[in-house]
C-alpha cells in the first residue's frame, strides 16, 4: 500500500519540479484524450507546442505569443501577490473589463483631440477602473467578512453586463452604422497602443508586464511590505505581531492585483482588440490564476507560465485550423494543467512511501 | 543500566540497548531502563535528550532501530498506537487532542477502540472520576473546561482502558500547584494498583517529592539512574544538563524611575474562547522585574497582544515614559522601545517557515536599522541574526535554517535574544521557559534579569511559579482578566501564591 507522509521541509527541487512535471503529464493526457478523438496524438501535441514557434506559420503565430503573454503576466504578477499573503482575488477578469472600459472612455471622451498626455491618462485611468472594482471585494470583507472570493468572482458577470451596456448604449460608435462597438482606438493615434518593433508583437502591455515582472519581484524580496505579504500568507498572527494590519494588506493586495488587471484590460483595447465591445473579456483574467500557481507565485515563473499559457492559446487556434480540433480543446487544456499542477503539489509537502503491513 | 531497580516487584516494562536514528541525529542511543509494577518512574532530560523519541517508540508512534523492548514477558514492538494500546500503554500527550465543541463523554468515546453505549460510558466515567479522585461530568462541553479539566479528560480516557503502563508528558505544565497535587495524589492510587507510571517532566521539585525512580537522559544515552528522593534539585539538574548549573544572579539591580504605566486596561474578548480584560492596572519602574501568575487562559494573551499594540485600548490606558501608546500598533509601539515576545514561539513570535534571518525583520527592522525608507537590509539581517544566535547560544548550523527546524528550547532562546538584543525600554515576555529545557530556561531568566539591571523594566507573564519566585521583584496574579494587586516577591511562598491564583477549578469538589 501507498502512504503520504508529510515532509518536514518543503522540498525545493519538487518546487521546480512539479510544473515541469504537470506540463509532461498535460501532455501525455492531452495526446490520449486527442487520441480517442480520432486525431493523431503526436501531431497534434506538436502543432499545439511546437508549430507555432518553429511551424511553417511561425512568422505569424511568433508575433502572437507576446501578444497573449503580456496580459497574463500582467494580471498573474498582482494576483500572486494577493494569494501570497493569503488573499483570493478570482476576479480579475472583471477588473480587466472594467479598466478597458474606464481606460477607452477617457480615450472616446478626448477623441478627436491629439495629445502625448492622452495614452499615459488612459493607462491610468484603466488602472483606477480596475483598482477600484478590486476594493468592492476588498471593502466587503473589511467591513462585513464577505467572502473576498465569491465577490470578486460575482462581480466578473457584472462586469460583463456592464461592457454590454456600454458597447449597445453610451459609448457605442456614432458613425459605426448601428453595429455595437465603441469606435475603433487602433485608428485613433493619440490613444492607439500599436506594436512597438515591427514582427515582435511587443506592445505597451508587454512593457508593462515586463516592468511588473521586475516589481514584483524587488517587492517581495527586497521590500517590508513583501516580507508583511509572505509572512502574513503563512502565519497570520506572527504578522500581526509584526505590525501588519490585516484590513490594510486585503485592500493593498485586492487594490494592486486589480490595478494590474485594469492595465492589461486598457491595453488590450487601445491595441490587439481596439475596441470595447461586449466580448472584451476573453479569459485571461481567469487563466492568469493557472500562470501565477504554475509560476509558483514567482516573477520568474509566472513569466515563464504566462508564455507557456500564451502558447497553448496560440497552438490551440493552429490546432483548430489545420487539424480541426474543436475550440474547447484550449480550455481542456488549460483546465488539466491547473489539474495535474495541484495533482503533483503534493509532492512538494508530502512524500510517497510503501507502507509496510504489520 | 537497571541497578537497583526495586527487584520485589516485577518489571512491567523494561526496554534494552534501544537505538533510534534520524538524519544528522543519533535520537537514542543503547537506551535500557526498566519500569516495574506500582512505580512512579520519571523521565528526566532535557530538550531534545531523546525522551520524546524514547515514549513515541513505547506508544508505537517511532519504530526503534535497535533493541528490544517488553511488556510483561512479551516482547513489545508495536507497529502502531492501536496495537500499544491493545497491548496496555496509555499515553497522555502534552498537547491535548479534544474537540472543543463536544461533551466530555462524546470525547472519551471518539478515542476508543470499541466505545460502549453512552449511558454506560457515562457511568464508567463518572466511577472511574470518583475512584480516582478526579470529578468531571461526563456531559460538560470541552469549551467549558480548564486545562486541569480537559487532562483529567485524556487520564480518564486512558484509565478507561486499564492500562499496565501509562506515559504522562509532562503533565504538570498547565497546571495550578493545588490542581498539580490532585493530579499526583490520582497518581499515586492508580500505582498502588499496580500501574506503572512513566512521568516525563523537567521540573526537578514535583520529580524529587513524587517519583520513585528516575532514569536520566543526555544526548539520547542514558546517564544515570537513581532515587531522585535521594538527590537535591541541583544534583539532579547537574545530572542532566552534564555541568554545575550556573546560579542565577539577580544582583546590581535597583528601581528607577517608573517606565510604564497601565491604568484602567479593559479589552472585550477577541474571540468566543478568548478572556475580557477587566480593568487592569500597573506600573512598572526601571530595573524592576513585575511577575504575573496565573494559569493560561485568564487573559495572559490578551494582556500581551494590548501592551504589544497588536489590540489597541482607550486613551491614556498604556503609557511608555508619559507618552500615550493606546492608539498605536506593534511597530510605533517598537520604535517607543516596548517590546514583546509572545508565549506561541512559532506561527506568534516567528514564523515557522522562514529562516532565522528572515525572522529578526518580524521586529527588530525599525530599531536595528534593518528596514530602512521600506526596503530590507539582508546582509544587516545576517548579521543580526548570527549575532543573536552566538550571544544567546542557540544551537542550530545557522541563520538560514528555519524556524520550525529548532527545538523548543533554541527558538526560545532566539526568540528572547532577539528582542533583548534591541535594548527595550519595556520588554513584555509570556511564558518565556514553557517546554524550554533547564539549560536554555536558565540562559532565558538570566538574560532577563541582564535586562532589567541595564535599566529596562520587564514583564514576565508565566505559570511557572518557580520561575516568577526566581526572577520578580513584585508579583500579581492575572485571574479571569483581573490582575490582582503586586506584593513584593520577598517572602511569598507557593502556597501564598496558589490562593491569589485561586483558578484552581473543581478543588472543592475534590477535597469532598
Amino acid at each position: 500500500m501507498i502512504q503520504l507522509v508529510p515532509r518536514q521541509a518543503t522540498s525545493t527541487a519538487w518546487q521546480v519540479a512539479t510544473p515541469v512535471l504537470a506540463v509532461l503529464a498535460t501532455m501525455v493526457a492531452g495526446g490520449l484524450l486527442f487520441a480517442a478523438m480520432g486525431h493523431e496524438p503526436v501531431a497534434a501535441i506538436r502543432t499545439i507546442f511546437w508549430d507555432p514557434l518553429f511551424g511553417p506559420a511561425a512568422s505569424y503565430s511568433r508575433p502572437q505569443l507576446l501578444v497573449k503573454a503580456a496580459p497574463l503576466i500582467l494580471i498573474a504578477s498582482g494576483l500572486a501577490i494577493g494569494f501570497r499573503a493569503g488573499i483570493w482575488n478570482i476576479g480579475a477578469e472583471g477588473q480587466y473589463i472594467i479598466g478597458g472600459i474606464t481606460g477607452g472612455a477617457v480615450a472616446l471622451a478626448a477623441y478627436p483631440a491629439d495629445g502625448p498626455w492622452i495614452f499615459p491618462a488612459m493607462v491610468l485611468a484603466g488602472m483606477a477602473g480596475g483598482w477600484a472594482w478590486g476594493m468592492i471585494p476588498a471593502l466587503l470583507r473589511n467591513w462585513f467578512g464577505a467572502s473576498e472570493i465569491l465577490v470578486s468572482l460575482m462581480l466578473v458577470y457584472v462586469a460583463q453586463r456592464v461592457a454590454a451596456w456600454m458597447a449597445f448604449g453610451p459609448m457605442r460608435n456614432p458613425e459605426g452604422f448601428g453595429m455595437p462597438g465603441s469606435r475603433n482606438l487602433q485608428q485613433y493615434p493619440a490613444a492607439a497602443n500599436p506594436e512597438l518593433i515591427s514582427g515582435t508583437g511587443a506592445h505597451w502591455g508587454v512593457v508593462a508586464a515586463a516592468v511588473a515582472v521586475l516589481a514584483t519581484w524587488f517587492l517581495m524580496s527586497r521590500h517590508i511590505r513583501g516580507f508583511h505579504i509572505r509572512a502574513a500568507g503563512t502565519a497570520p498572527r506572527a504578522a500581526r505581531f509584526a505590525g501588519v494590519n490585516p484590513a490594510t494588506l486585503v485592500a493593498f493586495c485586492l487594490g494592486l492585483s486589480g490595478a494590474l488587471a485594469g492595465a492589461a484590460g486598457l491595453f488590450e483595447v487601445a491595441g490587439p482588440a481596439g475596441q470595447i465591445t461586449d466580448t472584451l473579456g476573453t479569459g485571461y483574467g481567469f487563466t492568469a490564476i493557472i500562470v501565477a500557481f504554475l509560476g509558483r507565485l514567482h516573477p520568474v515563473g509566472i513569466l515563464l507560465a504566462g508564455l507557456l499559457l500564451a502558447l497553448t492559446y496560440i497552438g490551440g487556434e493552429l490546432a483548430q485550423l489545420t487539424m480541426q480540433l474543436p475550440a474547447a480543446s484550449v480550455q481542456v487544456f488549460q483546465g488539466m494543467l491547473l489539474f495535474f499542477l495541484l495533482g503533483f503539489d503534493l509532492l512538494t509537502r508530502f512524500q510517497i512511501r510503501r507502507r509496510v503491513l504489520a | 543500566m537497571t541497578k537497583g531497580t526495586n527487584l520485589t516487584k516485577a518489571a512491567v516494562f523494561r526496554a534494552t540497548g534501544i537505538g533510534k536514528s534520524y538524519p544528522g541525529v543519533r535520537a537514542n542511543d543503547d537506551v535500557s531502563f526498566a519500569v516495574a509494577e506500582g512505580e512512579i518512574h520519571a523521565l528526566l532530560g532535557e530538550n531534545g535528550a531523546g525522551k520524546s523519541t524514547l515514549v513515541k517508540m513505547i506508544y508505537g508512534l517511532v519504530r526503534p532501530d535497535q533493541g528490544q523492548m517488553w511488556l510483561g514477558d512479551a516482547p513489545h514492538h508495536p507497529a502502531d498506537p492501536r496495537a500499544a494500546r491493545a497491548a496496555g500503554v496509555a499515553m497522555v500527550f502534552q498537547h491535548f487532542s479534544l474537540f472543543d465543541a463536544l461533551t466530555v463523554a462524546e470525547n472519551i468515546a471518539l478515542g476508543m477502540e470499541n466505545p460502549p453505549p453512552r449511558r454506560e460510558l457515562a457511568t464508567r466515567i463518572t466511577q472511574v472520576s470518583h475512584d480516582f479522585g478526579l470529578p468531571l461530568n461526563p456531559s460538560r462541553r470541552i469549551v467549558t473546561l480548564s486545562a486541569g479539566e480537559r487532562q483529567r479528560v485524556e487520564i480518564i480516557r486512558c484509565l478507561l482502558q486499564n492500562p499496565r503502563l501509562l506515559i504522562m508528558d509532562e503533565p504538570t505544565s498547565v497546571l495550578t500547584p493545588q490542581e498539580a497535587e490532585l493530579l499526583f495524589a490520582t497518581l499515586r492510587k492508580l500505582a498502588a494498583r499496580g500501574t506503572a507510571i512513566l512521568y516525563i517532566s523537567h521540573k526537578l521539585d514535583e520529580i524529587r517529592s513524587h517519583c520513585d525512580r528516575a532514569t536520566i537522559l543526555r544526548h539520547g544515552r542514558v546517564v544515570d539512574s537513581c532515587d531522585p528522593r535521594a538527590h537535591t534539585a541541583r544534583e539532579l539538574a547537574a545530572m542532566m544538563v552534564g555541568s554545575e548549573m550556573r546560579l542565577i544572579d539577580r544582583t546590581g539591580r535597583r528601581a528607577g524611575d517608573m517606565v510604564l504605566r497601565v491604568e484602567n486596561l479593559s479589552r472585550s474578548a477577541p474571540t468566543a474562547e478568548g478572556t475580557a480584560l477587566k480593568g487592569v492596572n500597573l506600573t512598572l519602574r526601571a530595573g524592576e522585574i513585575l511577575g504575573i501568575g496565573g494559569v493560561a487562559g485568564n487573559g495572559q494573551e490578551e494582556l500581551l497582544a494590548a501592551l504589544s499594540g497588536e489590540a489597541r485600548s482607550i486613551p491614556g490606558s498604556v503609557t511608555l515614559e508619559g507618552r500615550d501608546l493606546s492608539a498605536l500598533g506593534p511597530e510605533p509601539r517598537r520604535e517607543a522601545g516596548l517590546l514583546a515576545a509572545p508565549e506561541d514561539r512559532l506561527g506568534h513570535a516567528a514564523v515557522p517557515d522562514f529562516s532565522l534571518t528572515e525572522n529578526t525583520l518580524l521586529t527588530a527592522g525599525a530599531r536595528k536599522g534593518l528596514v530602512r525608507r521600506g526596503l530590507i537590509d539582508h546582509a544587516g539581517a545576517r548579521r543580526y541574526a548570527e549575532s543573536v544566535i552566538s550571544a544567546f547560544d542557540v544551537r542550530i548550523p545557522g541563520p538560514g535554517t528555519a524556524a520550525r527546524a529548532l527545538s523548543g528550547g533554541n527558538l526560545q532562546k532566539f526568540v528572547i535574544g532577539r528582542e533583548v538584543m534591541q535594548a527595550p525600554r519595556v520588554l513584555v515576555v509570556n511564558q518565556p521557559t514553557w517546554g524550554v529545557d533547564a539549560g536554555a530556561a536558565a540562559a532565558v531568566r538570566q538574560s532577563l534579569l541582564d535586562l532589567a539591571r541595564k535599566g529596562a523594566g520587564v514583564i514576565v507573564i508565566s505559570q511557572d511559579l518557580d520561575e516568577l519566585l526566581e526572577l520578580s521583584d513584585r508579583f500579581c496574579a492575572l485571574n479571569e482578566g483581573r490582575l490582582s494587586d503586586p506584593v513584593p516577591t520577598e517572602g511569598l511562598t507557593l502556597d501564598r501564591i496558589g490562593l491569589m491564583l485561586g483558578g484552581a477549578h473543581g478543588m472543592e469538589e475534590a477535597r469532598l
